[in-house]
């Protein structure tokens, strides 16, 4: 796979059909994989990789990157590529400034769940069955795919490219995935139990802000966390209410528009669930105004930005979910 | 007055009214002579899809116990659709709330027309009411906003 678009990327560089690729490289550790952009043959040859774990979405960068001259070339995972046909749809990118190649994805690893199995100072993985062959300095260990997934893999949506110009790879098809289940499991507790469970979550923030920052769906230029009049500009939060209001309207900005890839939470330092909340907005989207997936088509009117004349009353609220 | 269980405790109720409707609404039930309780503070906005979500929960940072959006009813904004965008958004919000495990009946939305000054004070008495029962709003609050 890593050779095959190493090849092609070259390929297209060296007959001017773009000057630019947008993959991954190697960041601080072999683990932590970084998005780059390429601009020579050489840099391919010696930075660019794909492996498991590549979770990286690069859908965001190109809204700088299309506006660059000449053309970008762009690996896009299923996933990723709803992201992009998101932000298309919102006319962040400019289409004819980009080369899209969609890519296969099994789903990719998760650093985290590998650490809590033990394995220490990674090195590299590669795929093996149904297995991952982990190479650590503490030599190689085999762990079940399923072991290691992330979670947003492991409730996969879709293999299916939204949007591409050529494949590498096979497509796939939109799959049944139960990603609602942990936001359901959570509606189902009593109001006192999901406070603690939230306070537990959200207290840890430091407000690094790197799960906006990540976010293909937050891509406003000036955002309402960044307004130095707001009191809340580029500063840890000081207390809960803080936490609980930057979780909040951070999930609302991106509410009807969030494709659930899941970036929040892969960045996330600190480990906040935070695509539960994403994911809520997503569940009632769904229940309330009927099934609606972002990015999928570009012809759809966003929830947020659409109504009916007999959409449900705020009221309904009162009447669903939880224990009393 | 109301008959409250907790006599110590009065809840600060933010309402955020629309120009058009609402606001002409309360004023008819100040006309009227219709008695409604003086914890509710009234917020002129010119429509209810003025309300941004963060303003709810600015209201709630300030001290605000219960916070209530009156608008045109759907149909009639002045606007013509502003109301149907807000009836979107505060489902949203409110049930994102709920999820949070914030009392669900702090945040109401009524549709209150300028005709009705009488539901606007019926309103206003009920929520009042069910706000004092649910008493101090602990888990949206900034103690550094509180009075001592």
């Amino acid at each position: 796979m890593q050779e095959a678009m190493k090849a092609r990327a070259k390929e297209l560089l060296a007959d001017g059909s773009v000057n630019r690729v947008a993959g991954w490289k190697i960041g601080e550790f072999s683990y932590d994989i970084t998005p780059a952009i390429f601009e020579t043959a050489e840099e391919i040859d010696r930075d660019f990789v794909y492996d498991d774990f590549c979770g990286a979405n690069l859908s965001k960068y190109l809204i700088s990157q299309s506006r660059k001259e000449g053309k970008i070339l762009v690996f896009l995972k299923p996933c990723d590529s709803y992201s992009f046909a998101q932000l298309l749809k919102e006319h962040r990118i400019i289409r004819e400034n980009v080369y899209i190649i969609g890519i296969e994805c099994y789903g990719k690893a998760d650093i985290n769940k590998i650490r809590e199995k033990g394995i220490d100072g990674v090195l590299g993985i590669k795929e093996s069955g149904s297995s991952f062959v982990i190479d650590s300095i503490y030599g190689e260990a085999t762990v079940p795919k399923m072991d290691v997934y992330a979670e947003r893999c492991l409730v996969c949506k879709s293999k299916k490219h939204a949007v591409y110009d050529e494949l590498i790879g096979e497509e796939g098809d939109v799959v049944p995935s139960s990603r609602f289940d942990k936001v359901a499991e959570l509606e189902a507790m009593t109001p006192d139990e999901r406070f603690e469970f939230w306070r537990g979550e959200l207290s840890r923030c430091i407000r690094c802000n790197a799960c906006r920052n990540v976010c293909p769906a937050c891509s406003c230029e000036n955002c309402v966390f960044d307004n130095p009049n707001s009191g809340i500009a580029n500063k840890a939060a000081a207390d809960s209410f803080e936490e609980n209001m930057f979780h909040i309207i951070r999930a609302f900005h991106v509410a009807g528009r969030c494709t659930d890839c899941g970036e929040c939470s892969r960045v996330c330092p600190q480990n906040i669930p935070l695509h539960l909340l994403n994911r809520k907005f997503i569940k009632d989207i769904n229940e309330f105004y009927g099934e609606y997936q972002a990015g999928e088509n570009p012809d759809e009117k966003a929830p947020l930005t659409n109504f009916t004349f007999d959409d449900c009353e705020p009221s309904i609220v009162y009447k669903r979910g939880g224990n009393q | 007055m109301q008959v409250n269980d907790n006599k110590d405790f009065q809840p600060t109720i933010v309402a955020f009214c629309c120009n058009w409707c609402s606001y002409a609404g309360a004023d008819l039930s100040g006309t009227n002579r219709l008695q409604y309780p003086a914890n509710v503070k009234i917020i002129r906005i010119p429509c209810s899809c003025r309300l941004n979500p963060i303003f709810i929960l600015r209201a709630f940072q300030r001290g605000a116990d219960g916070v209530i959006l009156c608008g045109c009813h759907p149909g009639d904004c002045h606007y013509t659709t502003g109301n149907y965008y807000a009836r979107r958004r505060m489902s949203l919000l409110f049930s994102m709330l709920d999820y949070l495990g914030i009392e669900k009946e702090r945040t109401r939305v009524e549709w209150v027309s300028a005709a009705e000054g009488a539901k606007f004070a019926a309103t206003m008495n009920e929520f009042v009411d069910a706000v004092t029962k649910l008493g101090r709003n602990h888990r949206l609050e900034d103690l550094r906003c509180k009075k001592q």
